[in-house]
């Protein structure tokens, strides 16, 4: 069961190995990491240096090829494929760098998504989902579908999503990537007040510099090892 | 399940092609199927309606009415049976025959039958020498009530007293006559093949009990001299019933292949359009058996909807054309078997977006910048 007195993720010597014909290919280098429970952590590295793999490792998504990975006290790296699907509905929250709403959802069934492909709560999400959009800001656009909500609301949107849960440990990807610097800032200003209100750890996979300075602390990522 | 419904009440245009390729099926499935039931009816209406479990031939006619003969010595025999309840004897003479007002090399087929006990929709005392009730399918070849039509070479005359339905008999529509005159009919215009007083060719019994062991017990009586079947495997012993059956559930049987590959096509490439989404759902926990789930349910919702416009067409058909005209007959068992079959293989198209479903890596959702 986790608990909020242990840390959001404990990574320890993890190593991620892929196969690619006789050679190998290592994703990820003895990484060690640790997010306290409220902590948010800039995840900042070149394309191909590892940080999807981290992150995918961190919410469950790949299993470690070697180390173990504990998230808010449940040990991970031994799980099934079918144990990390439940377990990242559960305990992860993902805002992905190209947003992926549901298109054909409106913005609350966006947010009860999470509900339906669960353990249906129904009124309690539902509830829940509504209370979450208000504290976004979002709740007149409530019904509107994401085609026609704006590149920030639309951010707020997944954000939402990733909170449905009460998760854990929310991952963002690339949040800022496709928007611009202004807007950027408000996004990552959001997350940061998110989380904290909710003192809910996160880690923030990005490549922008200028954003790190809304994260708690900046871990560097190159050639599959972390740096801080 | 919710997501799959949601998908398809707000973007019912990306099913629209599915939906109208299946209703084109269901259409084919039910007129197929409604011309299998319609020729059938018109091949053996007069031997279902009969109101008998058995039909006993005799034993050297291998189940054919034209070649069977039994005697009144049989008759007795087979009534004093143990089970039997009532034995009514028929005969049919299939000939051609002349209608007043259509020229005079312009025959139309009919089977005369000569009744003792009558099927359902015919009047239960046949009527007198010289007359009879008309299958009602002959009114389309112009045959109207208190016509004398001229049967067969000897030209015999026979009135038309009323009209009955579903009674066709190997393709013909039937007059229903005293076994006199049915009699008179045969031995006027088949000399060779003319029937004694008494002479049947076929009896139709009804049972008590077991029907099968009935049977057993008739032909034992008979000393083996008759072959007694069910109703209905005297039915299918009418020329060309079973071929028309094969052919026709062969094309019911390609056309459910068809609808197969399209729902599996179609699936497929949608399936494929939402790898990202998939990806993405399976990322945040969905599993692929939820996944896969919707895209059954949605395989499901496209056949309804191309059964539910099949079947409206099917009525459509139905209450359209005229009973002498295409053989078509509407039964509601077809509509629910030709509904189920649609709906089936729809399920079967769906699986093969299965494989698909499994293989998307929740892992594409991350780091994936469009």
């Amino acid at each position: 069961m986790s608990t909020r007195d242990e840390p959001a993720l404990r990574m320890d010597s993890v190593r991620k190995v892929y196969p690619t014909g006789d050679e190998e290919v290592i994703a990820l280098d003895h990484a060690t990491l640790t997010v306290g429970h409220d902590e948010i952590v800039a995840l900042v590295g070149p394309s191909g240096s590892g940080k999807t793999t981290l992150c995918s490792i961190a919410g469950g998504i790949l299993s470690p090829t070697a180390g173990s990975v504990v998230v808010a006290g449940d040990d991970i790296s031994e799980y099934s494929p079918k144990q990390l699907t439940d377990f990242r509905r559960d305990h992860i929250g993902f805002v992905f760098q190209t947003v992926n709403l549901v298109p054909f959802l409106t913005a609350r069934e966006n947010l009860l998504v999470i509900d339906e492909i669960g353990r249906r709560a129904g009124a309690p999400a539902r509830k829940r989902a509504d209370q979450l959009l208000e504290e976004l800001g979002l709740a007149d656009r409530s019904r509107h579908l994401p085609a026609t909500l704006s590149g920030g609301q639309r951010q707020r949107v997944a954000i939402g999503r990733a909170l449905m849960n009460d998760p854990d440990l929310v991952l963002f990807d690339e949040p800022t990537s496709a928007l611009d610097t202004r807007l950027g800032e408000q996004v990552m200003e959001l997350i940061r007040n998110e989380m904290n209100s909710r003192s809910i750890a996160a880690i923030i996979v990005t490549h922008d510099e200028r954003m790190t300075h809304y994260a708690d602390r900046t871990v560097h990522i190159t050639d599959g090892m972390l740096v801080e | 399940m919710r997501l799959a419904l949601r998908e398809m009440r707000r973007r019912p245009a990306r099913f629209a092609t599915a939906v109208a390729l299946l209703t084109l099926i269901a259409m084919l499935l039910m007129l197929l199927g409604g011309l299998l039931d319609g020729l059938i009816q018109r091949s053996t209406g007069a031997i279902r309606a009969q109101r008998a479990d058995l039909v006993t031939f005799s034993a050297t006619a291998e189940k054919s009415f034209l070649r069977s003969r039994i005697s009144p010595v049989i008759s007795a025999r087979v009534k004093a049976v143990p089970g039997v309840t009532s034995v009514g004897g028929i005969g049919i003479s299939q000939l051609g025959a002349r209608v007043p007002g259509n020229g005079p090399r312009d025959l139309i087929d009919v089977a005369l039958f000569g009744y003792q006990q009558a099927p359902k929709g015919v009047p239960s005392s046949p009527p007198p020498a010289g007359q009879a009730y008309a299958d009602s399918i002959l009114e389309d070849s112009g045959v109207k009530r208190g016509d004398v039509l001229t049967l067969g070479p000897a030209r015999t005359p026979v009135r038309v007293i009323g009209f009955v339905d579903n009674v066709s008999y190997s393709g013909a529509g039937t007059l229903w006559s005293s076994p006199q005159t049915w009699r008179e009919v045969q031995n006027a215009n088949r000399p060779g093949s003319s029937v004694g007083p008494g002479v049947f060719q076929a009896l139709v019994v009804r049972s008590d009990g077991n029907a099968s062991t009935v049977a057993r017990r008739v032909d034992r009586a008979t000393g083996g001299s008759t072959v007694t079947v069910s109703r209905a495997e005297a039915a299918d012993a009418i020329g060309g019933v079973r071929e028309q059956r094969s052919v026709f559930n062969q094309i019911i049987g390609v056309t459910l292949v068809i609808a197969v590959v399209v729902v599996a096509l179609f699936f497929a490439l949608l399936t494929v359009e939402r790898i990202g989404l998939y990806g993405m759902l399976k990322a945040i926990g969905a599993r692929s058996r939820t996944l896969f789930g919707g895209v059954v349910v949605q395989a499901v919702v496209v056949a309804l909807i191309a059964a539910a416009i099949g079947s409206a067409f099917a009525l459509l058909l139905d209450q359209t054309l005229s009973p002498g005209t295409i053989p078509y007959q509407l039964l509601p068992s077809r509509l629910i078997v030709s509904s189920a079959a649609l709906i089936l293989s729809a399920v079967v198209g769906s699986v093969f977006s299965l494989r698909r479903v499994l293989r998307v890596d929740p892992a594409s959702a991350i780091g994936r910048s469009s």
